[in-house]
């Protein structure tokens, strides 16, 4: 374990770290350009050159290793003089068009230049001409004037998704990043150039103009694309909802968690936060013969409590079924437990789409499973899927079926349930099953409410509230509240109290990275 | 000093490509006996005795580059020889493999027996077609006669050799990118460490020569390595080509030994600067060290003599140039052939080489401001010290040399929009 001075700081580092990773220990930030974490050393950009003590020339800090008794020092004159040249280097092609680009306030060539630029520009020549602004897949837009050939993009298709799009062609100051021949940037993971792109040569197609990043708030989140729990940032603004088509949520990034996603996202998780703002269900309502008439809240609940009580007398428990769903948060499922199971004694249970197709799996991020929950689901007691149920329903077995969350796609779900004598919906899209139901309850997608979810390997992991329930619709939380108080049954009220009543566990105590119910003592099905 | 014959004892002479006429002319006595009389280690010996050092430009002692290959491993190990010759004004290499090509196959048994290899690869260069046909005929018959093979010189050890034709970048002689060409990837420099002798070619240790320097191998075996280093002076073992071209009455190759005066090789062997003209500036190893003007030249021509004024030994190739010259044009020239073949991976390079190359052109074509040689100062020290690889050192160096020692002819140049020397300006200049 070699021991090294960083600007004065004495630390002890594990043999092999590189001094670029030994100065982050240290709370020192070298800018960076070509470097990143994730992925392999390419020691091109020049922009980490420090002064080792003892060495005549100045060395770059990602590809120089620490060694017993090294002395680096990050902030002299010399250094800055070189980082100053270097970005004098790269801004000289670069067609300052900062007012019109995406990356303008998250970019690290305007973040660098506030720290060590010039200030006035001695570069009078014509500037180097590439292509601008032009799609290489379904998700990402290429300018190639903005690039400033880190190859970030290009080693993370050779060495991350492994699926080699993209290279450097030609060469000296004429050399772009381009697709090579007939291929397109269209891979799972495609969405990740745009994020290890520290300037705005990469942007995104879905976000281009929407929102100014300065704009934007941030909240962290897990991703609820499968059962990976992939550690996510939502970007959302809700002040500006003249603009982007109302939308709340802008775009998702991925937030480090070095075993569960480590810097990655996959397009899936990343691109598909559209259901947050569209096609919502924004009011509480009824539906009879194809006429939809939005009621309040309060009355809504009282005729779910009406029909629910009503049926219990007339046909006893099991003539109530609860479809629940993988999606819900384990606060939602374990309340739906306390609520309709362990409070009404109901027993026609299940929690499964059998007519869903597993989706794509590989050895990366992506699961087959794209539920984000299917763990605690099983965990807390719904584990069967929901054809029976169904079933019996269309056979007028069951009189009152209550689907929290469900979406049936397939036309054979949708057969049975037209047959049903009785649905209640509790969800927050317009979907095929949303519509077959006869009263409708608006609940929360997972930005809008806090909890946590479980994913594949049994980690709890937290999301937090981005913003309010839209319109009319509420916390799914606070609905079952409500609806157990007119019945009689008393539930946790908030997701602390129900993750602490779940698995003894404060959602404080979680921690950053999640907890591993393996390591816990108390899980009550 | 006098001329020697080492490895250019056949120049002109036809016959010396013929394996036979060349193995009744002494070809592979040095292999033979090094193969027959010497273990690897004593062979090493000899070379690190013989003060030989790298002859492609950067001048490493050869003997301690081949002892950086780690003797106890697994993998296997490669030689790599570099004859993509494309500094400006080098042509040495050339004539080894257009007149001697037997030459350099010895020297690459040498090494090979010395290193412990058993697979080589020459990587020539592109637009050398005659050379390359040549060296394939030479291989072709020393296969033929089995000196390659399983067993070569009929003896127990065994040796392929390949050649492998680059496809016309500069920066493919330089040793990692020559690795990374070899491999059939994009010819960019490698950042080292990993030095190639621990982890080059597909990733095993790698030994990569120059031509011009395995050929002395089979000399130094012979006569041992004392021999070869008591011809130079100190640290500077032996001869060398030098490559003499420009304002010279005879251009052309010599073969001199190492720390014969600069102004010796001009005046006596090319037989002084041309049309009776004074002498400008000398270039002294290749187009990438910088310039030395008319009053320098009294420096003996050694690695050390050399960087101590500026400049650099490189490759031999010494470019005369007349009082007639434009220096603004000819950096113009210079820098444009680095803009041009700059790999562009790295950046003070990329954009460095570039830069420079337009505010030259700015100037040459009458329209530079008085501000443009501060800025070419600023920008080559901002280029020092900073690339993955040597190329935009060559590309600094002469642009400072220049700048320093010519001022008075760019600002001339920038104040009257005209050549000091010609009085005119270029009608198009490309940018």
């Amino acid at each position: 374990m070699p021991t090294i001075n960083i600007d004065g700081v004495d630390l002890t580092v594990p043999t092999g770290t590189t001094v670029i990773q030994a100065a982050e220990m240290a709370g020192i930030y070298i800018p960076r350009y070509c470097y990143h974490p994730g992925l392999r050393i390419a020691g091109s950009c020049r922009m980490c050159l420090v002064e080792v003590e003892k060495l005549p020339g100045l060395q770059i800090a990602c590809n120089t290793l620490v060694q017993d008794g090294m002395k680096v020092i990050t902030n002299s004159e010399r250094v800055r003089q070189a980082r100053r040249g270097m970005l004098e280097f790269l801004l000289s092609n670069h067609p300052l068009d900062c007012p019109v680009c995406d990356q303008s306030g998250e970019c690290d060539l305007q973040n660098y230049y506030m720290e060590f630029g010039r200030y006035r520009s001695r570069y009078f020549d014509n500037k180097t001409k590439r292509k601008k602004a032009f799609p290489i897949g379904p998700h990402v837009m290429l300018d190639q004037e903005r690039c400033i050939l880190c190859t970030r993009c290009v080693r993370f298709t050779e060495d991350v998704s492994k699926t080699h799009e993209l290279g450097v062609f030609r060469r000296g100051h004429q050399s772009v990043i381009d697709l090579y021949p007939g291929r397109v940037l269209d891979n799972p993971y495609s969405g990740n150039v745009i994020d290890i792109c520290p300037v705005g040569a990469l942007t995104e197609s879905d976000f281009r103009f929407q929102c100014r990043v300065w704009y934007l708030k941030e909240q962290h989140s897990i991703c609820a694309g499968c059962a990976r729990g992939c550690n996510i940032s939502v970007h959302f603004n809700t002040d500006r909802r003249y603009k982007a088509q109302g939308r709340r949520v802008m775009r998702i990034k991925p937030r480090f968690h070095p075993e569960v996603n480590r810097w990655w996202l996959c397009d899936f998780g990343r691109f598909g936060h559209r259901y947050m703002d569209e096609n919502r269900i924004e009011f509480f309502a009824e539906q009879k013969d194809g006429i939809r008439v939005d009621i309040s809240c309060d009355e809504a609940l009282g005729r779910v409590a009406q029909l629910l009580r009503g049926t219990l007398e007339e046909y006893g428990p099991s003539a109530v079924g609860i479809i629940v769903s993988p999606r819900l948060s384990n606060e939602e499922l374990w309340v739906c437990r306390k609520l309709f199971v362990k409070g009404l004694g109901l027993h026609q249970t299940a929690a499964f789409d059998p007519w869903e197709r597993p989706g794509f799996e590989d050895d990366f991020l992506l699961k087959a499973d794209r539920n984000p929950n299917r763990r605690a689901v099983e965990l807390t007691g719904f584990t069967a899927d929901a054809r029976e149920l169904l079933e019996k329903a269309a056979e007028g077995r069951i009189r009152l079926l209550y689907i929290v969350h469900q979406d049936f796609a397939a036309p054979e779900a949708a057969e049975l349930l037209q047959k049903a004598p009785a649905v209640i919906y509790q969800g927050t899209n317009w979907t095929r099953t949303a519509q077959q139901a006869d009263l409708i309850l608006a609940g929360a997608v997972h930005a809008e409410e806090e909890g946590t979810f479980t994913n594949f390997e049994g980690r709890v992991q937290r999301f937090f509230r981005c913003f309010a329930p839209i319109e009319e619709s509420r916390d799914d939380l606070e609905i079952f509240r409500d609806l157990g108080q007119s019945l009689g049954v008393t539930v946790p009220e908030s997701a602390a109290t129900a993750l602490k009543d779940w698995i003894g566990i404060d959602p404080d105590e979680i921690g950053e990275h999640g907890v591993l119910l393996s390591e816990l003592s108390q899980v009550e099905a | 000093m006098p001329i020697v014959k080492l490895v250019s004892e056949f120049f002109g002479v036809e016959e010396a490509r013929r394996l036979d006429w060349r193995l009744r002319h002494g070809g592979y006595e040095g292999a033979r006996h090094a193969l027959r009389d010497m273990t690897p280690e004593e062979v090493t010996e000899e070379v690190v005795r013989s003060n030989l050092r790298g002859l492609g430009g950067a001048g490493f002692p050869t003997g301690r580059k081949w002892m950086f290959v780690p003797k106890e491993t697994t993998q296997p190990k490669y030689l790599a020889v570099n004859c993509d010759e494309a500094e400006p004004g080098t042509f040495k290499d050339r004539y080894i493999v257009e007149w001697d090509p037997h030459r350099l196959l010895e020297g690459i048994i040498i090494c090979s027996y010395a290193v412990g290899i058993h697979q080589a690869y020459i990587y020539i260069r592109g637009e050398y077609v005659r050379p390359y046909h040549r060296l394939k005929r030479a291989l072709e018959e020393a296969y033929a006669a089995g000196i390659f093979g399983g067993k070569v010189l009929g003896s127990d050890f065994s040796l392929e050799v390949h050649i492998h034709r680059g496809a016309g970048a500069y920066i493919c002689g330089e040793e990692t990118a020559l690795l990374e060409s070899l491999e059939g990837k994009k010819g960019w420099p490698r950042l080292k460490p990993p030095f190639p002798a621990v982890k080059g070619l597909f990733g095993c240790p790698t030994v990569i020569n120059n031509v011009e320097t395995l050929s002395h191998l089979p000399k130094i075996i012979l006569n041992g390595g004392s021999w070869f280093s008591d011809l130079g002076v100190e640290r500077n073992g032996g001869a060398r080509l030098f490559a003499l071209s420009g304002h010279v009455n005879r251009p052309g190759i010599y073969e001199l030994p190492l720390g014969t005066p600069l102004r010796e090789l001009i005046e006596e062997h090319g037989g002084g600067v041309w049309r009776g003209k004074r002498l400008k500036g000398v270039v002294p190893g290749g187009t990438s060290s910088g310039v030395l003007c008319a009053d320098e030249i009294d420096v003996p021509l050694t690695f050390e003599a050399l960087a101590e004024k500026g400049s650099m030994l490189g490759s031999g190739a010494v470019v005369v140039m007349d009082e007639d010259t434009c220096m603004v044009r000819a950096l113009h020239n210079v820098e444009d052939f680095f803009a041009h073949e700059s790999c562009g991976q790295c950046t003070p390079c990329r954009e460095g080489t570039n830069w420079a190359y337009r505010i030259l052109s700015r100037i040459v074509s009458g329209n530079g401001v008085p501000e443009d040689l501060d800025t070419l100062e600023h920008l080559a020290s901002n280029m020092r010290g900073t690339s993955i690889c040597a190329l935009c050192e060559g590309a600094r160096m002469p642009l400072q040399s220049f700048l320093t020692k010519f001022r008075d002819e760019f600002e001339y140049y920038i104040k009257n929009r005209r050549s000091m020397v010609s009085g005119r300006t270029p009608t198009t200049v490309s940018t």
